[in-house]
């Protein structure tokens, strides 16, 4: 299976272009953790349960990602720095169609 | 001054079943955590969500697993300073060490466990400027003693269940409650959604949504805070609390200028034996460490708690060789006087 190449652009502003596996149940805070982009602790602290928001980046690009659910939805309402294209990445699970994905992280908090 | 054998730092899994560990081995702990109730992540984030990979649990609900826990390792009477972070370490001249907590706690003794997992849980504070300027003057991330709202004007911001649950109870104790969230939904357990919403139809809570604090105002001390409401132009609400429930996240926080070997935001140990830090009495266990192949899980936390205490008997017992015992075979024997012990066998022979 081919892996889909994703965009990411760091908290420091730098842009990485990464692999991403779609051959295993993958979210896109586990491929950003996978190439360590942001540092261990800042990123994923709940572990992927859409309760901490600490995985928030914004979508740059014009992918169609599934539909926002509503933990999700209520963890960016509690959440800063949101913008209208943010999302959590735990919660955008990796697929073909993602393919060329574009984010952002949001700064720390 | 508190005095212990095991000093562990963090209440969470790991740090809980460290007592029942040393406590099979006469050792007796005492816990330090910045929360307010032990449990670490388990009590803090995700109470009522499932885990599945404990041993022998198919399924156990994090905050189950606390209560468990605390159950295994009470007749060993764990000593709880809560509400307090581990601040600053100082090594003694006969070899014990002295943990102070931002409180100004102090605790002795001879080995200090870090169980600290992501680190300690700080309030999460909203974007406004001159915010930490009215920090314990109006402002405050943490209600710790509701009486000091008594007859006060109070605004909360925030839609999770502790903005919810605090101004439910502050009706009954402030002047008056307003609750400020960026939603007309709330992230909370239905029967306190309902409860705030019958308040807010008693008049008694003045709920404000979708709406933002968008500034602070005061001189000595907060005098009001600006709201937003979604699309209106923004008005000044008079107060003398504002009390951003935004939720925490964790920070390494002071350990990390323990002198420790920090890699990655974690603590490097000796994985080959007994979870030692480069700092000989201080060992760190749990999420908090890291060595090649370190796996953040509970059950890996139960395995470093449990060799971590090996060490500690060995340096609270120099020369003294250890025997391993199964609780099967011995019991166990608690501090408290309480004895567990397998049932003896019936045996009777055939006439």
């Amino acid at each position: 299976m081919l892996d889909i190449i994703i965009k990411v652009t760091d908290r420091e502003g730098v842009q990485h272009e990464v692999a991403a596996p779609v051959d295993m149940p993958l979210n896109l805070m586990e491929v950003i953790r996978m190439h360590e982009l942001a540092p261990e602790g800042t990123i994923g602290i709940c572990g992927g349960m859409a309760m901490c928001a600490s995985c928030q980046c914004y979508v740059v690009s014009n992918h169609i990602l599934p539909e926002m659910q509503d933990e999700e939805e209520a963890m960016l309402s509690e959440a800063f720095y949101v913008r209208d294209n943010s999302r959590l990445s735990c919660q955008i699970p990796i697929s073909v169609d993602l393919d060329g994905l574009e984010v952002k992280l949001a700064p720390e908090s | 001054m508190i005095k212990t054998d095991i000093l562990i730092i963090g209440a969470g899994p790991t740090g809980l079943f460290a007592v029942f560990e040393a406590g099979l081995l006469k050792l007796k702990c005492h816990l330090i955590d910045a929360l307010p109730q032990p449990g670490g992540q388990c009590s803090e984030i995700y109470p009522k969500k499932p885990i599945y990979d404990i041993p022998a649990y198919p399924e156990i609900l994090a905050g189950d697993l606390t209560d468990k826990l605390l159950e295994q390792c009470k007749q060993f009477q764990p000593g709880f300073t809560l509400g307090e972070r581990a601040e600053t370490i100082e090594k003694q001249e006969d070899g014990s060490f002295i943990v102070t907590t931002n409180k100004g706690t102090k605790h002795q003794a001879p080995v200090v466990a870090i169980a600290g997992g992501l680190g300690s849980f700080e309030p999460r504070k909203p974007l406004l400027n001159n915010i930490d300027q009215f920090e314990d003057k109006g402002i405050e991330y943490m209600i710790k003693e509701p009486e000091m709202y008594r007859g006060k004007h109070v605004v909360i911001a925030g839609g999770g269940d502790s903005a919810l649950d605090w101004s439910i109870f502050l009706t009954s104790v402030a002047e008056s409650v307003t609750l400020v969230h960026r939603r007309n939904e709330f992230r909370g357990h239905l029967d306190s959604v309902e409860k705030v919403q019958e308040l807010k139809n008693l008049g008694k809570i003045n709920l404000i949504t979708p709406a933002e604090i968008t500034a602070i105002n005061g001189d000595s001390k907060l005098r009001s805070v600006e709201i937003t409401k979604e699309g209106e132009a923004p008005f000044i609400l008079e107060t003398d609390h504002f009390i951003p429930l935004f939720g925490l996240s964790p920070k390494l926080g002071p350990i990390a200028d323990w002198g420790l070997e920090i890699e990655k935001n974690a603590i490097k140990v000796n994985n080959a034996l007994d979870y030692q830090t480069n700092i000989p009495g201080i060992f760190a266990i749990g999420d908090v460490n890291t060595y090649p192949g370190k796996l953040k899980l509970i059950l890996c936390g139960f395995h470093e708690a449990t060799l971590m205490c090996q060490a500690a008997y060995q340096i609270i017992n120099p020369g003294k060789k250890y025997v391993l015992k199964y609780t099967t075979v011995s019991g166990v024997d608690g501090f408290d006087g309480t004895r567990k012990e397998a049932p003896k066998a019936v045996v009777k022979a055939f006439d």
